[in-house]
């Protein structure tokens, strides 16, 4: 949880926000997975956002979730995964890692051991997809038991209790949607009412991060005229990797390049 | 099986919220985003309750339109001299061709009184999309039915049914095509379409309030089938069995049953082609503990977490989830579970038609392949009471065409 801390502190002083892409771990394969996320760090990612491949992903659209398709078509487990974000880890001492997963991952081989593997692999956060504010007081323990910070998400036109809880609950940073429905670069982001952001901060709340529907810079430079110290872009990242699977040098270049035009956006 | 963690019994949990639950099984697992629609919709559930007038337009279009009280006939041939006595109730003669119709009827009319202007479905052997499509067609509202691609090839006729009433179906091809995946395309057009959208859930199944309110606009088959039963016999059943795929006819037979101890509720799953092998959908026999479109509750999963596919050959079963209410039953020992293969469920199939000219599902030849069974080896004395969840109109082509196959063999 500090890494979040030091990052947005040092990205506040250099007067940027945070960009954090998201990528499925083990799409298409382990090894090219390994040197995408590579990529994406030398790029200049701030922080990383990283799935485990589900068969069932509800909140996904088809870009995501072709890419748990494409990881599980390789037979990618979860213990792999983590096998994964180790090495990643062992790259960057200092990045920020969040986890974005479905409960039944969560849950399947016990909710303690899930947090306990995320943290003897030096995760920060994990956000479950499919566990609102009213199921997450046994997650969040064990998150905190282990060291990880529970991400909450914060949905359009939220009830002031709502808002409050989220405030409240989530750590290391706020994931703030964008737009309602699922994952994917179809319909773009919405900037919220400013008295949104503005509850969030009287509330205290972990830093505003935006997601679902980022694809373009102008849309990064408006999150930080709106007052957001970060934005999270997946699909328009995996749309990048699934374009590009016959030729990985291209696949990288273009990822690099991605990576820079949106980081360049958050100055 | 118990569950290891006491979800109901969460600190922070507000009563409210522990009524989502049956015993730890249950709760509401979507993302944030559907949590107001849900609450929405459990608000004008318990409101309509209440409501008199509500129950009375309900209980007139489930009278006229769909017409209740579906007869319960006691079969004359399918069982010998000294086996069990089983009786049908006949869900198979209600409108639409299956019991399906009587909940989908309650929730158009919960969708109205929310002012939703549009309905979505899942469906799996197209009979829920059948009723909600004939619901909607009577209310005057546009629906989209998310049916597995392979579904819509075995259940051809349904597709068209729909059609024909003003549905548009939309085939879903991700996954394995079948009930699941139409689930989850549902969940992602009402994540971006709640406001206006009702998600009209056709089982009992997912996240709460669906499990109870399914439970609720059903359980007049339980009910009628009780005083049925005690018009024509005398006294209670002492087994009440009923197909399971995610669990509404199931439910809606036993509801009214779990306080009279004597009658013994079995639910029958499909062991497909075997629960030896890895082609069944026996998620209460066979699962284990895992949360799957909005609930806590039994799933077929891999050791990692991974929903494994679920396969019988009736599309309608083909589930690899299960209502919690189930689980809670099974795990309280209330009701027992057991499974039926494919051939067994073929064999009733056959049977029920020519020896009381009465054409099956295949969902409901599961629970009367039990039955059968289990006449044999009780006496005259034992009353069975099966629910006939629906007719087996819409099984005809496919298995005229498993039957063409074998004898080409
Ligand atoms: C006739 C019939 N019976 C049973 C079922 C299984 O569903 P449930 O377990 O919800 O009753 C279906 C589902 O489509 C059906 O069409």
């Amino acid at each position: 949880m500090a890494r979040y801390q030091q990052m947005f502190e040092r990205l506040k002083q250099q007067q940027q926000i945070a960009f954090i892409p998201f990528v499925m771990l083990g799409d298409p394969n382990l090894e090219t997975s390994f040197e995408i996320i590579k990529t994406l760090i030398e790029s200049g990612a701030d922080a990383l956002e990283l799935g485990i491949p589900f068969s069932d992903p509800v909140a996904d659209g088809p870009t995501i979730q072709e890419a748990s398709i494409r990881a599980l078509a390789n037979s990618v487990t979860p213990a792999q995964c983590f096998s994964l974000l180790e090495k990643i880890r062992e790259f960057s001492k200092d990045i920020p890692i969040g986890l974005l997963v479905y409960s039944n991952l969560v849950y399947r081989n016990g909710i303690e051991n899930f947090y306990q593997r995320c943290q003897a692999a030096q995760v920060d956060s994990v956000l479950i997809a499919d566990v609102p504010l009213r199921e997450t007081e046994l997650f969040d323990r064990h998150a905190k038991r282990a060291d990880i910070a529970p991400v909450h998400i914060l949905p359009p036109n939220p009830s002031e209790q709502t808002l409050m809880q989220v405030a409240k609950r989530s750590c290391g940073y706020t994931y703030i949607l964008g737009r309602a429905g699922v994952t994917g670069t179809e319909t773009s982001a919405q900037m919220p009412a400013q008295q949104t952001l503005q509850s969030l901060r009287d509330y205290q709340a972990a830093p505003q991060v935006m997601g679902f529907g980022i694809s373009q810079p102008t849309q990064v430079q408006q999150a930080k005229a709106a007052g957001f110290e970060g934005v999270i872009s997946g699909s328009a990242v995996v749309k990048i990797i699934a374009e590009n699977l016959a030729d990985k040098p291209e696949m990288l270049a273009r990822l690099a390049d991605f990576i820079q035009r949106m980081k360049a956006a958050t100055t | 099986m118990s569950s290891q963690y006491h979800f109901a019994a969460e600190e922070q949990r507000t009563a409210e919220q522990a009524s989502g639950y049956f015993g730890d099984f249950g709760g509401m697992f979507v993302p944030e985003i559907l949590i107001p629609a849900l609450e929405q919709l459990e608000q004008a559930f318990y409101d309509a309750l209440d409501d008199a007038s509500f129950m009375a337009e309900f209980n007139q279009l489930l009278k006229n339109y769909a017409g209740r009280p579906t007869p319960l006939y006691e079969c004359r041939n399918l069982t010998g001299e000294n086996e069990g006595r089983i009786f049908l109730k006949r869900e198979d003669l209600l409108h639409g061709g299956a019991h399906k119709t009587n909940q989908v009827l309650g929730q158009v009319l919960l969708a109205k009184r929310m002012g939703k202007s549009r309905i979505i479905a899942e469906t799996g052997a197209g009979q829920h999309g059948v009723a909600t499509a004939l619901a909607c067609a009577l209310m005057d509202l546009p629906c989209v039915i998310y049916m597995g691609k392979v579904d819509c090839e075995r259940q051809q006729p349904n597709v068209y049914r729909m059609e024909l009433m003003g549905a548009t179906v939309v085939p879903v091809d991700n996954g394995s095509g079948t009930l699941k995946d139409a689930i989850n395309e549902a969940l992602r057009d009402w994540a971006a379409s709640y406001q206006d959208t009702h998600y009209l859930l056709g089982t009992a199944a997912g996240a709460h309030p669906f499990p109870t309110i399914v439970r609720e606009f059903h359980k007049m088959i339980g009910e009628e089938a009780k005083a049925q039963m005690l018009e024509q016999t005398g006294r209670l059943p002492d087994y009440a069995i009923a197909c399971v795929g995610g669990g509404s006819n199931a439910i809606g037979l036993f509801a009214d049953f779990i306080a009279d101890e004597s009658v013994r509720l079995v639910g029958v799953e499909p062991a497909g082609k075997g629960i030896d092998t890895p082609h069944h959908g026996a998620t209460l026999t066979q699962g284990s503990l895992g949360i799957l479109h909005g609930a806590h509750t039994k799933i077929m999963q891999d050791e990692n977490g991974q929903i494994e596919e679920s396969y019988s050959v009736s599309a309608g079963l083909d589930y690899p989830g299960v209502g919690p209410q189930h689980v809670y039953l099974q795990s309280i020992k209330r009701a027992e579970y057991v499974s039926v293969t494919d051939s067994e469920a073929l064999a009733a199939f056959y049977q029920l038609s020519r020896s009381e000219g009465i054409i099956p599902a295949l969902e409901s030849s599961h629970a009367l392949a039990y039955a059968i069974k289990l006449a044999k080896e009780v006496n005259s004395e034992t009353l069975i009471l099966v629910n006939l969840s629906g007719r087996g109109d819409k099984d005809l082509a496919y298995v005229r065409n498993l039957t063409n196959t074998e004898e080409a063999r």
